[in-house]
């Protein structure tokens, strides 16, 4: 875990208490050789109060953001087992809150929903989300769960062998890389002949598969719905991770 | 009826923990007396698993996955119930039994760190036991299917995380066991190198009929392998069937996007608008009325584009979840 | 049997490689291991000297003799898992070895046996180095040196199980460094590490012979100077093999039970 502390000339005042920017580095990977912020042996809380000391955050300070965090990230149950009995999860949840205690400005999130099961996962998220609406924070993520990008980040930066490949909005690296959608139509059997609409992938136990350029998809699926008896269908973009592949192999080339 | 690969019954693991309150005070007075909590991690879980069948073990946090698979490879021991892999108890840790398992466990390390892959290999051979001409034949395959190449000649210390992953991998099947325990594989790959995972699994399944039992938090893992899942929470069990079932019984809409010109027409006669942002429309209608809805739509309005999805899955999982939690 | 031979050929290739991969650390255990008894000889050297020239039946000589065989016979029989053991639990590490269809004292053995081979080959210089500055005097005799090599190699095995068993008190407790502290101020005194145990009250040399530390290090020591008859080096020998089976035993009780209550958190 790296965090610095910058000596600045003129000190800035956010939230009521002095402070110089400090960053703070997050990092999700799970290598258990290192813990973080957490000390193994003793309860999370009171690792939460070594950060308040060394952080030099006032109690009133440290008290509201340690409820907030309790809240959002549901510690309450958590805070006094000792670090080694909290399952991976409960852990992940203890290092987030360890390390947002001194309000940084800056965030650097490296994986932070690895590990995690969906419903923390989304409110890891959120709780990014929130953080970064309320004070501000600068946010810069990286993690190979799309999801997590899609649901916090506008713009994305790409790096493959060290180099810049894309920097931009994401929808429009999804618009870049992704010139096709799936129709997905279920029928009663796969008998009919669907070549007229568009490229079939696969047809199994009546559903069909079709890849349509972009631009036809509107038309295509009317169609669909005019000639034939559709039970049921579904038309996506690509997966973003199908996406971010194309990209990553395009460099490799 | 052939007889299960994996026969769980009433499976119970129960741990006891310390837990005290913060401060120097409450540390010395748990020197004299420990205030012990009783932690029930599995309770009375029960399912079986066919031979050459991958089963996704679904759960969130703390459920017991991970506790079970120890369970089933034999590193804990069981508070109660039965559990057999292979028709051999996992906790008397028999050397046969052993030798026809294999546990998994994402981003953790059981080659050595500073020698190259190969050896660590070649100590598995000896460990064991696999007679050197399965040996060759079993290292060419996997070489041939994990893309290794000259990956094993490198110090594991020099490996990026998804070569080690691989790398792991094969060392982990090297003795062609029967039944794999994989406690999320995917975990801190890319995107890539998680497909390329997936497909070896899928091909390792067909190739050797080996169960596979699966755990991961990335659902694209488990819709790529798994048609059966079981899913647990708090211990218990939830859910046993198709994943296709679950999905089915827990969502009853889609979502509908349309691209029009703007955001000012009224499309409440369709479905529930949940939102609508420069001409993006997003509407939610039951999974029944979906064609219908998408034919009137296309026909009456100026439709640039448009999307119908399925709420993705991790939805319906969390909501799967949330349902025990009540 | 052959497989087990197998595993261990292969066990050392990659212990022996491992190993040179940490130069330093193997400089530093080397260090404090000629030091540790280096200090004690300078010590009783001077003692002796000042003394007469002898104190309790060593001379100035056959106290130099006696520590650098010491050192040698110490640093052949030491191990070092008991500081390492409850990483190895807490952290979960320890779940691959018990996946593994071998016991893990196999590797422990090869990586243990491995360190000595690389050490011994600068530890023995060493030790005649000193030998010469310091003028040990030994009187071996042919049938002290031939009942030296199964002493020494007891005393190995009976010091390594009985470690080895005192490393799974990790299983229990997290406090080991206490614990491992405590067994090695004992055997600091017992085991003839600080003096001969010649040269201790009687009832210090009792409680030494009770318990396994004489056994470990100072027999065969006692046993290569020349300073046991026939008979005692047969019982000591009797002892040790008796001591082997009771270590051996102590060891699977104390494993079986660990196991069971391992927890396997952190993996």
């Amino acid at each position: 875990m790296r965090c610095r502390t910058w000596t600045c000339t003129s000190k800035q005042e956010r939230g009521g208490y002095p402070r110089c920017p400090v960053t703070m580095s997050l990092s999700g990977s799970i290598n258990l050789a290192h813990h973080n912020q957490l000390v193994w042996d003793i309860p999370a809380i009171d690792s939460f109060e070594l950060n308040r000391a060394i952080y030099r955050i006032p109690q009133t300070d440290y008290r509201r953001t340690l409820d907030e965090l309790t809240d959002l990230l549901e510690l309450e149950p958590l805070l006094n087992k000792p670090v080694r009995n909290l399952s991976l999860g409960e852990r992940m949840k203890c290092e987030v809150a360890a390390a947002l205690l001194h309000r940084p400005q800056v965030l650097f999130l490296d994986e932070p929903t690895i590990g995690l099961d969906v419903t923390m996962q989304r409110r890891i998220r959120t709780f990014v989300a929130e953080y970064n609406r309320r004070y501000g924070a600068t946010v810069l993520l990286t993690s190979h769960y799309m999801a997590d990008v899609e649901a916090l980040c506008r713009r994305v930066v790409v790096i493959h062998h060290g180099k810049l490949l894309f920097d931009g909005e994401l929808s429009s690296l999804v618009q870049r890389f992704s010139a096709h959608k799936t129709i997905v139509v279920q029928l009663g059997d796969c008998l009919a002949d669907l070549s007229s609409y568009g490229q079939v992938v696969t047809c199994e136990d009546g559903y069909v598969t079709l890849r349509v350029p972009k631009a036809e998809t509107a038309r295509v699926t009317e169609r669909l719905l005019a000639d034939l008896p559709v039970v049921d269908l579904t038309v996506e973009d690509p997966p973003i991770e199908e996406v971010i592949e194309q990209v990553f192999a395009q460099e490799a080339a | 009826m052939t007889s299960p690969t994996i026969h769980i019954r009433d499976l119970c693991k129960t741990y006891i923990v310390t837990e005290r309150e913060a401060g120097v005070l409450a540390a010395l007075q748990s020197l004299v007396r420990r205030h012990m909590e009783k932690v029930v991690a599995v309770d009375g879980l029960t399912f079986d698993v066919a031979p050459g069948e991958i089963v996704g073990f679904l759960g969130p946090n703390g459920a017991g996955k991970t506790t079970t698979l120890k369970m089933l490879s034999g590193l804990l021991y069981p508070t109660a119930g039965e559990v057999t892999v292979l028709g051999s108890i996992p906790s008397r840790r028999e050397k046969d039994f052993l030798r026809q398992i294999t546990l998994i466990m994402g981003q953790r390390n059981q080659l050595v760190w500073d020698l190259p892959a190969i050896d660590s290999f070649e100590l598995n051979r000896a460990i064991y036991r696999i007679p050197t001409p399965d040996y060759r034949r079993t290292l060419n395959e996997l070489v041939e299917l994990l893309e290794l190449g000259s990956l094993i000649n490198k110090p594991v210390r020099n490996l990026s995380l998804g070569e080690r992953m691989k790398c792991e991998i094969a060392a982990a099947l090297l003795h062609r066991p029967q039944v794999l325990f994989l406690d999320e594989p995917t975990i801190g790959l890319d995107v890539t190198m998680q497909r390329r995972i997936r497909a070896f699994i899928t091909e390792y399944n067909r190739r050797y009929g080996a169960a596979v039992l699966l755990t991961s938090h990335y659902m694209a893992d488990v819709e790529a392998l798994c048609r059966r899942v079981v899913v647990i929470h708090h211990g218990k069990l939830l859910y046993d069937g198709e994943l296709s079932g679950l999905v089915q019984r827990f969502t009853a809409h889609k979502t509908i996007v349309v691209q029009l010109e703007d955001c000012l027409a009224d499309l409440d006669l369709y479905g529930e608008v949940m939102t609508c942002e420069d001409g993006y429309v997003t509407l939610r209608v039951p999974k029944t009325e979906t064609a219908r809805v998408t034919e009137r739509l296309l026909a009456d309005l100026p439709v640039i584009d448009l999307t119908v999805e399925d709420p993705p899955i991790e939805e319906v999982i969390e909501q799967v979840f949330a349902q025990e939690a009540l | 049997m052959r497989a087990l031979l197998d595993v261990y050929v292969q066990q050392f290739k990659t212990t022996l490689a491992s190993q040179l991969q940490y130069r330093a650390a193997l400089v530093i255990w080397m260090l404090g291991h000629v030091l540790d008894p280096l200090i004690y000889l300078v010590v009783w050297s001077t003692v002796s000297r000042s003394s007469g020239g002898s104190v309790g039946g060593f001379t100035t000589g056959e106290f130099a003799a006696y520590f650098v065989v010491l050192m040698l016979v110490n640093h052949a029989t030491f191990s070092w898992l008991m500081w390492e053991y409850d990483y190895r639990i807490r952290h979960g590490t320890l779940s691959f070895a018990l996946l593994r269809p071998v016991h893990p004292i196999h590797a422990d053995i090869a990586d243990n046996v491995s360190f000595k081979l690389i050490t011994f080959v600068f530890m023995l210089p060493i030790a005649i180095g000193l030998a010469i500055v310091f003028r040990a005097t030994l009187h071996l005799s042919p049938w002290a040196v031939a009942a030296f090599a199964p002493a020494l190699l007891l005393a190995f095995l009976v010091r390594f199980f009985l470690e080895w068993t005192l490393a799974m008190v990790a299983f229990w407790t997290t406090r080991v460094s206490a614990i491992n502290q405590m067994y090695f101020v004992v055997a600091l005194f017992l085991s003839g590490q600080v003096a001969p145990l010649s040269l201790f009250p009687f009832p210090i040399q009792v409680a030494a012979a009770i318990l396994p530390f004489r056994w470990t290090i100072g027999f065969p020591v006692e046993l290569l100077l020349g300073r046991l008859t026939p008979i005692e080096a047969l019982t000591g020998l009797a002892v040790q093999a008796a001591w082997l089976a009771l270590s051996l035993a102590l060891l699977r009780l104390v494993w079986r039970a660990g196991v069971r209550v391992y927890s396997a958190v952190g993996a």
